[in-house]
C-alpha cells in the first residue's frame, strides 16, 4: 500500500514534467547547429546526490561519530572492480563484499542502491545489460552474507557514467565497477 | 505537407514512368562505377523572371541529394558547353552532343516560375546517349516548399534507375551529448534539419522507429533507471515499459504496432514481444544470459539477437513461430548491434577485434562476414536506410564520436553532420512523409 502511495506521488511528479519535456521539444529547439555555448546547469538534484555519498567529519564531532562516518564514508567510497565482459567477483571484490556486509549488518536501517557500470569498449546495449549484472552479482554476494534482499536495489549504467573519461587500460579498468550508495 | 501538388500533368508523363528502367544502376553492385550526371543552373520559366540565387540554390539541392545517394557522379558544371544564363530545358532545344562529349551520361534540366508565393517548377531527367526525356514533372506549392518538390523529384529519378523510393523522405534519429546529457535529436536524411527530440537532462538512449514513422520507443533513465518510452511523434501520446530491472533497446516489428525488446524482470535479461502500448505479448527467448538487440527480418518471421548464452556476445537468429536458434557469427570475441537489412539478405553488425570496433555485413545465406570500415578508431551501431543503399554509423575516426554514412558496400564513407558534442547510437526512419 505504502509503496502504491509512493510511486503515485512520484508519478505525479514526473508524468507533468515528462509532457513539458516532450511538448517543449519541438518549440525549444530551431536550429540546433549552431548550439550555444552555455552549458545548461546540472541538475540540482544530482549535486545533493553526491552530498548524500561521502561526508567529510565536522569540527564538533566526537571521536565515536567520527569513527561512524569513516566507515560510512568506506562504504560509500570503495567501488569492487571486474575484469572486461565479466560480472563475477574475484577474491579483492569478495574481500571488499564482506565488509560491506558487515557494514550493512551494523547498520540495520540503511537501505542501498547497487550501480553497476562498464567501460567503453563494447557497445552501449549489450554493456547496459552487463552492468546489470555486475550490480546483481554484487547483490546476490551481499545477499548470501546474509543481508536482506530487500534492503538492496540494483540499478545499470552500462558505459553511459565513466567514472573515468580516459580512453585507455587505466580508465576503463576504474570504469568496470559497481558503486554504491546510499538513496 | 499542407499543401498538394500538382504532380505529373499530362503533358509531362513519359512512358517510362510506371516501370522502372533498370539498365542504368546495376542494383547488385550500384556503387562501382557511377553515372556521370549534368545538372545545369535551373532557369526562369518562359514570362517569369527568376532570382538568380533561388534557382542556383534550387539546382544545387538537387544536385547535393541527388550525389548523397552515392549513385552518380555529377559533373562539374564549369565544363558545361551550354550559355549557363539560358540553358535549353526541353528536348528539342538541346544538343545532346554537347552533354555526351563532356561525358555526362544523364541531364537534369530545371525550369521555375515564382508567382507571388506560389513557385511552380519543371524538372525533366534525361538520357543523354539515347537523347530521351525519362522522367518529367511539374510542381506548384509555396516558396516553402521548395526543397520538398525538389527532393519529391529526386524520389521520382531514384525510382525511375532503382526501382526503389529512395531516402528523401526519410529521417534519421540519433544520441547528443552537446547539452551536457545524452539527448534524442533528429534530422533529415542529409543531416539537414537537426532537432532536439527529448530535453530531459537525463540519460536517453537507442532510438527506435516504427514501421509508419509515427512513433519513436527509446530507453531513457527518466525515472532513475533504464525505462521504455514509446512516443508518437506529432501528438506526444506515450506509453511506457517500466518493469523492474532494465528494459532496453527496443526494435519495432515491421508493419504492426508491436516491439521487442529486453526485459529483466524476471531476474534474467529476456527480449520479450509487446504491444505499442508496453504490454508484453509473449517471451522470445528462452536460455539463461543475457539476450538484447532485436532486429527484426523485414518479413518479421524471424529476429537475430546478441546473446551471451556461448560466453562472449555474438549474434543469433530466432525463428518465431518455430523457436529454432542458431548462431550467425563466429569470428572474434565480441559481436553485438545487429541491424538486418531491409531486403532481408543481410545483417550489418560491429565487431570488437584487436581493441577496435568495426562494422561487418554477413549474407545471411553464405554466412560470410564482409568488413566494411577499416583503420579508423572505432565504429559502431550501423543501421540501414530504408531501401538498403546505405548505411548510418557512429565513429570516432576525427575524435569525438560522430555520425557518419557509407554505401552498403563500405564505399562513400563521410561526416553526416557536425554538432556540438558527441552522437552516437543512430537509426534510420521509413522512407515515408508524415509531414
Amino acid at each position: 500500500m505504502r509503496k502504491n502511495l509512493w510511486i503515485g506521488l512520484v508519478m505525479l511528479f514526473l508524468i507533468p514534467m515528462f509532457l513539458f519535456t516532450v511538448s517543449c521539444a519541438q518549440k525549444e529547439v530551431k536550429d540546433t547547429t549552431e548550439e550555444t555555448a552555455t552549458e545548461p546547469e546540472k541538475a540540482p538534484e544530482e549535486a545533493t546526490e553526491a552530498s548524500k555519498e561521502v561526508q567529510q567529519p565536522t569540527a564538533d564531532m566526537s571521536e565515536e561519530e567520527r569513527a561512524i562516518l569513516a566507515a560510512r564514508n568506506m562504504f560509500l567510497s570503495e567501488d569492487i572492480y571486474f575484469e572486461f565482459d565479466k560480472s563475477t567477483l574475484d577474491s579483492m571484490s569478495q574481500d571488499v563484499l564482506s565488509r560491506k556486509a558487515d557494514w550493512m549488518r551494523d547498520n540495520p536501517d540503511v537501505v542501498v542502491n547497487v550501480e553497476g557500470h562498464c567501460d567503453e569498449r563494447g557497445t552501449n546495449e549489450y554493456n547496459l545489460a552487463l552492468g546489470e549484472k555486475r550490480a546483481e552479482s554484487a547483490k546476490s554476494f551481499l545477499v548470501d552474507l546474509g543481508v536482506e534482499a530487500y534492503r538492496i536495489s540494483t540499478v545499470s549504467y552500462g558505459e553511459e557514467n565513466p567514472v573515468d573519461a580516459g580512453h585507455n587500460e587505466e580508465a576503463w579498468a576504474k570504469n568496470r565497477r559497481a558503486h554504491f550508495v546510499i538513496p | 505537407m499542407k499543401i498538394i501538388y500538382l504532380v505529373a500533368l499530362a503533358l509531362f508523363i513519359t512512358p517510362g514512368l510506371c516501370h522502372a528502367d533498370y539498365d542504368y544502376i546495376d542494383i547488385n553492385n550500384p556503387f562501382l562505377r557511377k553515372i556521370p550526371i549534368a545538372i545545369p543552373v535551373f532557369s526562369s520559366l518562359p514570362d517569369s523572371n527568376s532570382n538568380k540565387q533561388v534557382l542556383k540554390k534550387s539546382s544545387n539541392i538537387l544536385s547535393d541529394a541527388l550525389e548523397f545517394t552515392a549513385y552518380f557522379k555529377i559533373l562539374d558544371r564549369g565544363a558545361f558547353l551550354i550559355d549557363p544564363d539560358n540553358p535549353p530545358l526541353i528536348t528539342p532545344k538541346i544538343n545532346f552532343n554537347n552533354w555526351v562529349s563532356i561525358g555526362a551520361e544523364l541531364l537534369i534540366t530545371g525550369g521555375l516560375s515564382k508567382k507571388g508565393n506560389t513557385i511552380v517548377m519543371e524538372l525533366r531527367l534525361f538520357d543523354t546517349f539515347k537523347g530521351k526525356k525519362l522522367v518529367g514533372k511539374k510542381y506548384e506549392g509555396p516558396a516553402s516548399d521548395l526543397r520538398q518538390m525538389i527532393l519529391r523529384f529526386c524520389s521520382e529519378v531514384i525510382y525511375h534507375l532503382t526501382g526503389s523510393r529512395g531516402i528523401f523522405n526519410s529521417k534519421i534519429a540519433f544520441i547528443s551529448t552537446g547539452s551536457g546529457n545524452k539527448e534524442i535529436f533528429i534530422c533529415d536524411f542529409d543531416g539537414s534539419n537537426i532537432k532536439q527530440f527529448t530535453q530531459n537532462n537525463k540519460i536517453n538512449l537507442f532510438p527506435a522507429w516504427s514501421a509508419d514513422a509515427k512513433w519513436i520507443a527509446y530507453t531513457s533513465y527518466l525515472n532513475g533507471k533504464p525505462d521504455i518510452y514509446i512516443i508518437n511523434l506529432k501528438d506526444k501520446r506515450f506509453n511506457t515499459i517500466s518493469k523492474k530491472g532494465i528494459n532496453i533497446a527496443p526494435a519495432w516489428a515491421p508493419s504492426k504496432f508491436q516491439l521487442a525488446a529486453t526485459l529483466s524482470f524476471s531476474g534474467d535479461q529476456e527480449i520479450y514481444l509487446l504491444t505499442g502500448t508496453g504490454k508484453i505479448i509473449k517471451r522470445l527467448t528462452r536460455k539463461w544470459g543475457s539476450d538484447v538487440s532485436p532486429t527484426w527480418s523485414p518479413d518479421g518471421k524471424k529476429i537475430a539477437f546478441v546473446s551471451n548464452r556461448a560466453g562472449s556476445p555474438q549474434i543469433y537468429i530466432k525463428d518465431i513461430s518455430s523457436g529454432q536458434v542458431e548462431r550467425l557469427t563466429f569470428n572474434g570475441q565480441y559481436n553485438t548491434q545487429p541491424n538486418w537489412s531491409p531486403k532481408g539478405d543481410k545483417i550489418a553488425y560491429s565487431s570488437l577485434q584487436e581493441g577496435r570496433n568495426n562494422i561487418f555485413v554477413v549474407d545471411i545465406k553464405n554466412r560470410q562476414p564482409i568488413q566494411l570500415t577499416f583503420d579508423s578508431r572505432d565504429n559502431e551501431s550501423p543501421a540501414w536506410s530504408s531501401d538498403g543503399s546505405l548505411i548510418v554509423f557512429s565513429s570516432t575516426r576525427e575524435g569525438p564520436s560522430r555520425i557518419y554514412i557509407m554505401t552498403a558496400y563500405g564505399t562513400d564513407q563521410r561526416r553526416l553532420l557536425f554538432l556540438r558534442g558527441e552522437q552516437t547510437n543512430p537509426k534510420w526512419s521509413p522512407n515515408v512523409n508524415n509531414e
